[in-house]
């Protein structure tokens, strides 16, 4: 069960926000031919952009109300960098999931292994991104919330913390949902919600003596069997490279650039 | 033959262009079953019939509309439990996604999504990496679930009965816990949707300001397509955020996408890059954007867009 915000004798919040190390996405990506799992040694690896949202969110609320922030991270050895960037932006603590059990987990595992960590150290507020750079599927804060059983605040572009209440904007596909929980809850950023900062040399140098915990499958709980590829609850038949695109043609506007377009908006029956 | 069920996509049962599409997917796997959250079933239901929906359920509560994502992941896991279909099929929207996500947790089963196509045998393709990498895959454990990207296959006349079936469900507390207090619409009304429309017109940084993007509407119209803008442009306010176009925004993939004065940023990029047509209008010949172009015109989106669109209009006649 998670921590609930107690009223009067420690109305500390506890903040846990969830950061993914992903290939640079500027870097060409591709499958292990191996086992068709994204070929992460080939390219550098960054902070999920959208998390340093979430990581700064969590530090404004604290430096708001008070509390504390604990980043979570599960991946492999090199995601410590990660969780070093969020504790040199501010963060107080940092865990590590890490488990070779764990390549090739998909969503579904992925969530698990994030629920477990989180129900281990309590939490009055969960933040994650809404995407990660790389699995592109937007799934894990709401898998998240539906395992713990707390409300889902998503696509958030505001997020008000009052006592034990939560207030968001939602982003909607017509403009925006105010929604509304009462603490804990996990919510999800969108990148309007705010500028993240960028870590301090005093930062950088704070985040050396920050402790950060690891935890395996077994210290979460969970079955070996339950997680990682062979576990996946769906699979990755066949992959194959598309051609490239051949190059366009690209023309100086000469006065008649408009006139172009049509002509190749015509020869194309777009019109 | 099982049952595939869709969630229908609506707004007070006007139903959007996806659904009819995954109707038309789902039939490939076994027998189209729409499902239908909230208001408006009697306005909704003669078009899914038509495309092929021989029952639609109907979940009608308030309740189920007044907490994001939770009630209807359960609506979906009742009917899963009762009916085993052979497939669920959810549009790749934002709200989809989570709803999917949902569901795959409550029933046990794995989740594919954004799908640009599904097989008979409930084989998904994916289109990754911008495009870059194709990926055939398939749900290994439980229903298999699947969102599916709008455009990506055309809707299909096929009637069917379209018998409504009211269900009714016991929302359970935790579905409860997150309140809409609030429902603000800032639609920009008259042009199709940007998810699904078949030409998108966007403008980004360079079109300068709110009145520029009269321009941009100008060239839209002229070719019944949707408006679309880059982050610099909603972040200005010049034109609304639910018109972004990105990786925190929409993900789109029309037959023609016309960028103007946009630089082609990678997040910008994500959104975009599986367009069929991009043409591309920046002055600065060395904007990345110009990478994806099919066809480019080094120039002011000033000069160059009125110039299109008044080419337009004549060749329309
Ligand atoms: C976490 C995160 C998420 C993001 N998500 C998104 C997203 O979803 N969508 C998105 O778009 N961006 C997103 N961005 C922002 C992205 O990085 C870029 O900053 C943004 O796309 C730039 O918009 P732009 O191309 O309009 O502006 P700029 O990069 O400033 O480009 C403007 C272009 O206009 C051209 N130009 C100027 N005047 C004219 C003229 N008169 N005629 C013709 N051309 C002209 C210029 O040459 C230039 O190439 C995100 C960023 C982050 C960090
Ligand atoms: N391995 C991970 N470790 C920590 N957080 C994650 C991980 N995977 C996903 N997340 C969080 O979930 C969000 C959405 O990811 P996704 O559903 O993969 O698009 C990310 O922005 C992160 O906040």
């Amino acid at each position: 069960m998670l921590r609930v915000m107690r009223e009067v004798d420690d109305a500390t919040m506890k903040i846990v926000v969830c950061v993914k190390q992903v290939p640079d996405s500027w870097a060409e990506k591709t499958l292990s031919p191996a086992d068709n799992t994204l070929d992460r040694g080939s390219v550098d690896a960054v902070m999920n952009e959208i998390d340093e949202y979430a990581m700064e969110e969590a530090l404004r609320l604290k430096e708001a109300n008070g509390g504390e922030v604990v980043v979570l991270s599960m991946g492999p050895d090199q995601a410590t960098d990660t969780i070093r960037k969020a504790l040199s932006m501010g963060a107080d603590a940092g865990v590590h999931v890490l488990d070779d059990g764990l390549h090739g987990s998909d969503a579904v595992a992925t969530s698990l292994a994030l629920a477990k960590a989180i129900e281990g150290q309590g939490a009055d507020l969960v933040l994650l991104g809404c995407e990660s750079t790389d699995a592109r599927m937007s799934v894990v804060p709401a898998m998240v919330a539906e395992r713990l059983g707390l409300p889902q605040l998503t696509f958030c572009n505001s997020v008000a913390v009052d006592g034990t209440n939560v207030t968001t904007n939602r982003v909607t596909e017509y403009g925006y949902d105010v929604v509304e929980a009462t603490l804990p809850a996990v919510v999800s950023v969108v990148e309007k919600i705010n500028e993240p900062r960028y870590p301090s040399f005093k930062g950088i140098m704070a985040a050396k003596k920050k402790p950060v915990e690891t935890l395996d499958l077994a210290g979460l709980g969970i079955d070996a069997s339950s997680v990682g590829l062979g576990a996946a609850w769906s699979a990755v038949e066949e992959a194959a490279a598309r051609p490239p695109k051949a190059k366009g043609t690209v023309v100086e506007d000469d006065g008649n650039g408009g006139v172009a377009i049509a002509d190749f908006l015509s020869a194309q029956k777009f019109i | 033959m099982a049952e595939v069920l869709v969630l229908v996509e609506h707004v007070d049962g006007d139903v959007k262009k996806v659904t009819y599409e995954l109707l038309a997917l789902a039939k490939r796997i076994g027998e189209p079953a729409a499902v239908l959250i909230g208001s408006g079933a009697d306005a909704a239901i003669p078009g899914l019939a038509e495309h092929g929906a021989a029952t639609v359920y109907v979940a009608d509560a308030d309740e189920l509309t007044a907490h994001p994502v939770a009630p209807k992941a359960e609506v979906l896991a009742k009917l899963v439990a009762e009916k085993s279909p052979a497939a669920v099929l959810v549009a790749s929207s934002a709200e989809g996604k989570e709803v999917a996500a949902r569901l795959a947790i409550k029933a046990g089963s794995g989740i594919i999504t954004d799908a640009v196509d599904v097989d008979a045998d409930g084989t998904a393709t994916q289109s990754v990496f911008g495009g870059a990498t194709v990926v055939k895959s398939k749900v290994s454990v439980g229903t298999p679930i699947i969102t599916v990207r709008p455009n990506s296959t055309s809707p299909e006349a096929a009637a069917a009965a379209g018998t409504r079936v009211d269900v009714t469900v016991e929302l359970s507390d935790a579905a409860k816990l997150a309140k809409v207090t609030d429902r603000v619409i800032q639609a920009k009304g008259g042009r199709p949707d940007l998810a699904e429309a078949a030409v998108v017109v966007s403008g980004g940084r360079g079109v300068g300001g709110e009145e520029g993007f009269g321009v941009i509407e100008a060239l839209a119209d002229s070719l019944d397509a949707a408006v679309g803008a880059s982050r610099a442009a909603t972040d200005a306010g010049w034109y609304p955020h639910q018109f972004q176009v990105g990786q925190t925004g929409k993900t789109v993939a029309p037959q023609l996408y016309i960028a103007n004065g946009i630089s082609g940023a990678i997040q910008h990029r994500a959104g975009m890059q599986t367009s069929k047509t991009v043409i591309v209008v920046n002055k600065d010949p060395e904007a990345p954007i110009f990478e994806l172009a099919d066809f480019g015109v080094v120039g002011d989106l000033f000069t160059v867009v009125p110039q299109l669109t008044e080419e337009v209009g004549k060749r329309k006649g």
